[in-house]
């Protein structure tokens, strides 16, 4: 199932300057001028691909004084580390369990050549 | 490098001494992982995290395929380990270092015979252009939400 916000966003990054864009803010809020400082693109280039980027809900942007700085949709941020909390949850639970079981079993073991000595031969 | 906003932490405490705790983490990552699902074509067969720094973490299929999920990047026993997560939203390999996120586990003596394990799984707006992807996945009923709910009742059995 593709959302059309989905498709948008698959849209919006299937261009490769877009995804260069996209991912140079990923590692950090940036402005126009730091983006286009550091591709092959012109600032109304980059402008138009952020607006791109910004209608498909990767991107958010507010206004620093005369500058507007483009930082990654926390939304979409949010989504990842929910995924993510709630998959480490599980595996760290499974882990913890498993862990234990291997050491019971290893003690009870121990256990058991140490008190069984009454066998009829 | 592991902001709050772009990480994960959790932390559990395990009722196994230190060393047996890493150990069952590392060796015998396979006993524990889920393999309810996975990123080969055919029904994986093994998992497993190899004991050395550079070492490979992956899922081996019945067929003797090979599929990597990323890079053991610390090995310390028996109070650290760290790998690198290069699976994205649609649990495809991808090689890119800079698209892989960071998973850090610390083992910490709590005394009469209790672990405590720490994990931070970091820089996972490394992952951005899957987001809506996971968002669904993590949505459906059939999809990860699901699956996760069956592999640790599995992994108890």
């Amino acid at each position: 199932m593709v959302t059309y916000q989905a498709s948008r966003q698959l849209d919006a990054l299937g261009d490769p300057t877009r995804r260069a864009i996209f991912e140079r803010i990923a590692k950090g809020p940036l402005a126009v001028v730091d983006i286009a400082r550091t591709l092959p693109v012109s600032r109304p280039a980059v402008s138009q691909h952020l607006k791109v980027l910004k209608d498909a809900g990767l991107v958010t942007d507010t206004s620093e004084g005369t500058r507007r700085v483009y930082s990654i949709d926390q939304a979409g941020l949010a989504a990842v580390r929910e995924y993510f909390d709630r998959f480490w949850d599980k595996a760290l639970d499974a882990f913890r369990r498993t862990a234990e079981a291997i050491h019971a079993a290893e003690q009870g073991k121990r256990t058991t050549h140490k008190t069984c000595n009454n066998q009829r031969k | 490098m592991s902001s709050p906003e772009t990480s994960v932490r959790k932390s559990v405490v395990v009722n196994t001494p230190i060393a047996h705790a890493f150990k069952v983490f590392t060796e015998r990552f396979d006993s524990w992982w889920p393999r309810t699902h996975h990123i080969g074509k055919v029904e994986p067969y093994t998992a497993v995290m190899e004991a050395r720094e550079g070492g490979r973490w992956f899922e081996r299929g019945v067929d003797g395929s090979e599929c990597d999920w990323g890079k053991v990047l610390v090995y310390s026993p028996p109070t650290r380990v760290a790998v690198s997560w290069h699976l994205d939203a649609n649990y495809a390999y991808d090689p890119d270092p800079t698209k892989a996120s960071r998973v850090e586990v610390t083992f910490h003596d709590e005394g009469n015979g209790k672990t405590r394990v720490e994990l931070v799984h970091s820089q996972l707006d490394r992952h951005g252009a899957g987001w809506e992807k996971i968002r669904e996945s993590v949505g459906s009923t059939g999809g990860w939400g699901g699956i996760l709910e069956g592999f640790a009742k599995s992994a108890v059995a």
